[in-house]
């Protein structure tokens, strides 16, 4: 072996052979130990940040709502709505360590689209654009979303866009003569209806 | 065993023909090479030693109490009505919450720990001497910071324990003449302890005191390269003559090592053995017994030593003399002599110091265990936060519109009003809970009239069971009036 072919080992005084090799055989061992101790520390590094990445991703899984029917009223009371009747489901809301009860807008209208009870429907007035609240027109007979501009029929099927589906209907149910409905949200912006959370 | 290293002194061209174009690129950009060098070159006289690894190790927790608090305040809000629940919330609710929460709870035990152990090593070693004055004072500010952590930190979860803790921290200034009562009206935001001492508590803890250590973490690590490393204490601390090792890669190692010690020691601590929340602050509790965290025991202690003429003593001359001594350390210890058994004044003031903190705190600790009525409320105490850990995680109820949330209303009657007032007067919502609930330590009382007749109630109050004697019920003498009034106010309730 060439012991000085290193250039490092050039200025050492008094290379003996047998030390130099010694000393090389500790180096190797020293970097090897030092990749050792950046990979134990990499490995270390990846474990703690799971329970870090588990600690933000948290609220994304958990739901923000009970899961409860709100109350609409006496069903015969819409027997001749002749246009959406806007009301309130009450709900309870979870928002964080916070349970609130929140009042959602929901239109109760007359239509065929699904699911619906004897022609009627209850939509979410939130729009399936952007989330804005969508208000009814009465003066032009449609709902019109102040934000974009989308307009949708009576029973809340699209008529323009840029929303790209019609306003989303809630489950309903009649029971003792009351109109129940469950309130969900829905994902913006597709073409269909995708629950996110209720 | 100081074997000069070869990043030490290989030659520069060789060194960067190791590198690829991309670092040497970088590098020609940014000086990152010469930065590197600069860094970990260090000189060690007398070589790399695990008994160096306590400041870097500091400063290891230190980043991960930054990290971990980060991340709490992505939940935690500082106001009275969210602070203790959103706590819980974290504690109790949100994946890895309670393991984050015990990791900065244990991360200021362990700072304050190794602290400690940074400024005795520093003592003993004799390495404030040698022109390294500033690097000594700007310590012990840094340690004066992280107790100021430790303490505003208290505060911030709003529960029995932390509120009665910083009721009583924030009256020590009254004892200074003077500005006493000032500087406990400036810490507390008024003469309360309320929203305003919450809110400045937690910019204290979250902005300004985190801003002044980085800042003095930074001149401290400045001037203490500026020094050079003491090394040994056979080292003279002006002109070292032992051969040096460059701090990487040995001394880099062990720092390393006894940081990836650290976060194993926190993380088995926080995973297998969590920090538990308490009851939410109530501050109407009269039999509540604060007790300081480890760490402020022997100040809690000093406070009630040498009462009266030699009040003057506890409150003003050993507390100056002490922070002389402390602060002013190399400006008084001029010598250049670093060897402890050398030095026997020093090291001798300092361990009395440093024997007198510790007496203290076990004399405390010893005091509330031997103490039988202050041991059983402890306990008490020790046992409605493990209670109220156990229990499910409750949310914070809004009565937003009052559409479900409606009770009854009406005046109560004047009978039940007194039976309140009378509940209230007498503390008994501190055993059996705000409303009559009950509690871990004392039953429900809802509904009790079902149980007890008016006489029978009464023969109760005069002739306790043996269960309400050992749980701790105070006797109490009401007159049949009042017992009526109780009877109609716990039966008024829900």
């Amino acid at each position: 072996m060439e012991m000085n072919a290193d250039p490092r080992n050039s200025n050492t005084r008094q290379s003996v052979p047998g030390i130099e090799q010694d000393k090389r055989i500790l180096e190797g061992r020293r970097s090897f130990f030092l990749w050792l101790i950046a990979v134990g520390a990499a490995a270390m590094g990846a474990l703690l940040a799971v329970p870090l990445v588990r600690y933000v991703l948290y609220p994304v899984f958990a739901t923000t709502t009970s899961r409860s029917w709100s109350h609409l009223g006496d069903f015969s009371d819409y027997a001749s709505i002749t246009t959406p009747d806007r009301k309130d489901a009450v709900t309870k809301q979870v928002d964080g360590w916070r349970e609130s009860v929140a009042k959602k807008p929901v239109y109760v209208v007359k239509g065929k689209r699904k699911p619906s009870i004897n022609d009627k429907e209850v939509l979410t007035a939130v729009c399936p654009h952007l989330g804005c609240d969508v208000p009814w027109d009465p003066a032009q007979n449609k709902f019109h979303c102040p934000c974009h501009g989308s307009e949708f029929a009576e029973d809340g099927s699209l008529l323009r866009g840029p929303a790209k589906r019609g306003m989303d209907t809630l489950p309903i149910k009649v029971e003792n003569g009351k109109l129940k409905t469950l309130y969900e949200y829905f994902q913006a912006l597709l073409p269909y209806k995708k629950i996110t959370g209720y | 065993m100081a074997t000069q290293l070869p990043s030490g002194d290989k030659p520069e061209a060789t060194r960067k023909k190791q590198h690829s174009r991309l670092f040497l690129w970088i590098d020609r950009r940014t000086g990152l090479d010469k930065l590197l060098h600069d860094a970990l070159d260090e000189p060690i006289p007398g070589g790399a030693n695990y008994a160096y690894i306590f400041g870097s190790g500091l400063l290891f927790v230190f980043l991960s109490q930054v990290i971990t608090g980060i991340f709490l305040a992505l939940y935690y809000v500082p106001s009275v009505s969210d602070a203790h629940v959103s706590t819980a919330y974290i504690a109790k609710m949100v994946a890895a919450g309670s393991f984050l929460l015990s990791l900065h709870v244990y991360g200021a035990y362990a700072m304050v720990i190794i602290v400690l152990i940074h400024l005795s090593q520093t003592f003993t070693y004799g390495s404030y001497k040698g022109r390294r004055e500033l690097l000594w004072v700007v310590g012990t500010i840094l340690f004066i910071l992280v107790m100021g952590m430790a303490f505003t930190g208290y505060l911030l979860p709003w529960d029995q324990q932390s509120y009665f803790a910083t009721a009583v921290g924030t009256s020590v200034p009254n004892e200074l003449p003077v500005v006493g009562g000032f500087i406990e009206k400036l810490m507390r935001g008024g003469t309360q302890i309320g929203q305003l001492t919450l809110s400045r508590f937690y910019a204290m803890h979250v902005f300004y005191i985190p801003a002044l250590i980085f800042l003095f973490v930074a001149i401290h690590i400045y001037l203490f390269r500026k020094a050079g490393a003491a090394g040994p204490v056979s080292e003279s601390p002006v002109k070292p003559k032992q051969k040096t090792e460059s701090f990487y890669p040995r001394q880099l190692v062990m720092d390393l090592i006894f940081a990836l010690c650290l976060v194993t020691a926190l993380g088995f601590f926080a995973y297998f053995d969590p920090a538990s929340l308490g009851p939410l602050a109530n501050p109407a509790d009269t039999n509540y017994l604060p007790r300081p965290d480890w760490y402020f025991r022997p100040l809690f202690e000093w406070l009630k030593l040498f009462h009266g003429r030699y009040e003057i003593l506890r409150i003003v001359i050993i507390p100056t003399v002490i922070a002389i001594l402390f602060v002013g350390l190399p400006f008084i210890d001029r010598r250049l002599e670093r060897r402890p058994w050398k030095r026997p004044v020093a090291v001798g003031i300092f361990s009395i110091i440093f024997i007198s903190l510790i007496s203290l705190g076990a004399y405390s600790y010893n005091q509330d265990a031997t103490n039988k009525d202050v041991a059983t409320q402890l306990a008490k105490q020790h046992k409605m936060e493990a209670q109220f850990m156990k229990q499910p995680f409750k949310p914070l109820m809004e009565g937003a519109a009052g559409a479900t949330m409606a009770k009854p209303s009406g005046t109560p009657s004047p009978q039940v009003a007194e039976g309140k007032k009378i509940f209230q007067s007498h503390s008994c919502y501190a055993c059996h809970g705000e409303g009559a609930k009950g509690t871990p330590i004392a039953p429900k009382l809802i509904g009790i009239g079902k149980k007890f007749s008016n006489e029978q109630l009464d023969d109760l109050f005069k002739h306790p069971l043996p269960a309400m004697n050992k749980g701790g019920m105070p006797h109490f003498k009401f007159t049949p009036d009042q017992v009526k009034a109780l009877r109609s106010y716990l039966d008024s309730l829900q």
